[in-house]
């Protein structure tokens, strides 16, 4: 079967935030934020040749009530950022946010009035992904680091 | 310089001059396109004229044009096509740098409205008679004009609200 059989009769032992910092690593829903062409990208990262399902975030959710990482994909108005920061505050806590591509994390080639420079001016980036649009496996390479930045995190504290 | 002009042009050049002698102020032609500037306030009848007359039934394009430092400093530009003909022609008018303003030409193409939203938001030029000139890109309460030439490229810090990084916590 599966690992019971490798491991025979007995127990794990383990602490609560690794177990729990384990299974939300695993299973980190996207908000696709597709604004422009990085968007076509970020389907091929979910697609099945990149195939993101190994890291568990094949589920493209278009409710934020559902979705622990925003991927924000191509770059952002002045008037999309008000929507955008609307989204961000209804996903529920934790959540967690890549900026992909050249234009959402610095505005990029538009360097101009209407277009902000950065989503970070309004939202909390957790990682920044260069390129332009950046390859999927880049794509993969962010949701990797913020996994490894949520193994790392302490959410649960002992009541004494 | 004389002009080069295909058999539908030179048609309407004639038509337009005949009609409008006094309100046709040049013609000229520049990379392979045919412009005739005319009377900004005769705008709305010539207009009519092109569509009822030589059959231009269909606006394609209308654009602004700013010309700093030149006399008459804001341009419009109506790009009209004939299907009939197959051809296209752009007709010109020019206004003046304070309270620049042109005459709609809705009441010809309804399909105007959009594209004179769309000069009045980035050059400031008021369409008169237009029935909803509101600005169609950037937000209401923006006080520029994004695209005269001495609207910085980056545009005016503070100038559009960008959201509150803290969320609401009613």
């Amino acid at each position: 079967m599966g690992l019971e059989s490798a491991l025979g009769e007995g127990y794990l032992t383990t602490k609560i935030d690794t177990l729990v910092n384990w299974s939300r690593a695993n299973a980190a829903w996207p908000m696709p934020m597709g604004l422009a062409c990085c968007a076509i990208e970020m389907m091929a990262f979910a697609g099945p040749r990149y195939d993101v399902s190994r890291f568990g975030s094949e589920v493209m959710r278009f409710s934020p009530r559902q979705s622990d990482v925003m991927i924000v994909a191509g770059w952002c108005s002045y008037k999309m950022s008000h929507a955008i920061r609307r989204i961000w505050d209804q996903m529920p806590d934790p959540k967690w946010c890549i900026a992909m591509g050249a234009c959402a994390s610095t505005g990029g080639m538009h360097r101009c009035y209407g277009v902000v420079q950065g989503v970070d001016n309004f939202l909390p980036v957790d990682a920044y992904i260069s390129g332009c649009p950046p390859r999927p496996d880049a794509v993969i390479h962010a949701l990797m680091k913020i996994q490894d930045k949520i193994k790392t995190e302490h959410s649960v504290m002992l009541d004494t | 310089m004389s002009l080069e002009l295909s058999e539908p042009l030179q048609r309407v050049v004639d038509a337009l001059s005949e009609k409008f002698s006094k309100e046709v102020i040049e013609v000229y032609q520049s990379t392979g396109i045919t412009f005739i500037r005319v009377d900004a306030d005769s705008i709305v009848k010539i207009c009519y004229f092109m569509k009822d007359e030589l059959e231009y039934i269909y606006l394609s394009d209308l654009f602004g044009i700013d010309r700093y430092t030149s006399e008459e400093r804001f341009e419009v530009v109506y790009n009209m096509i004939s299907f009939k003909e197959g051809s296209r022609v752009f007709l010109k008018v020019r206004c003046e740098e304070e309270n620049p303003e042109v005459d709609s030409v809705y009441e010809v193409w309804p399909s105007a409205s959009w594209n004179e939203r769309e000069v009045y938001d980035m050059f400031g030029i008021h369409f008169r008679n237009h029935p909803d000139l509101r600005r169609i890109f950037m937000p209401e309460d923006f006080r520029y004009f994004p695209l005269r030439k001495e609207f910085p490229l980056l545009g005016i810090p503070g100038s559009i609200e960008l959201p509150g990084t803290t969320p609401d916590t009613e």
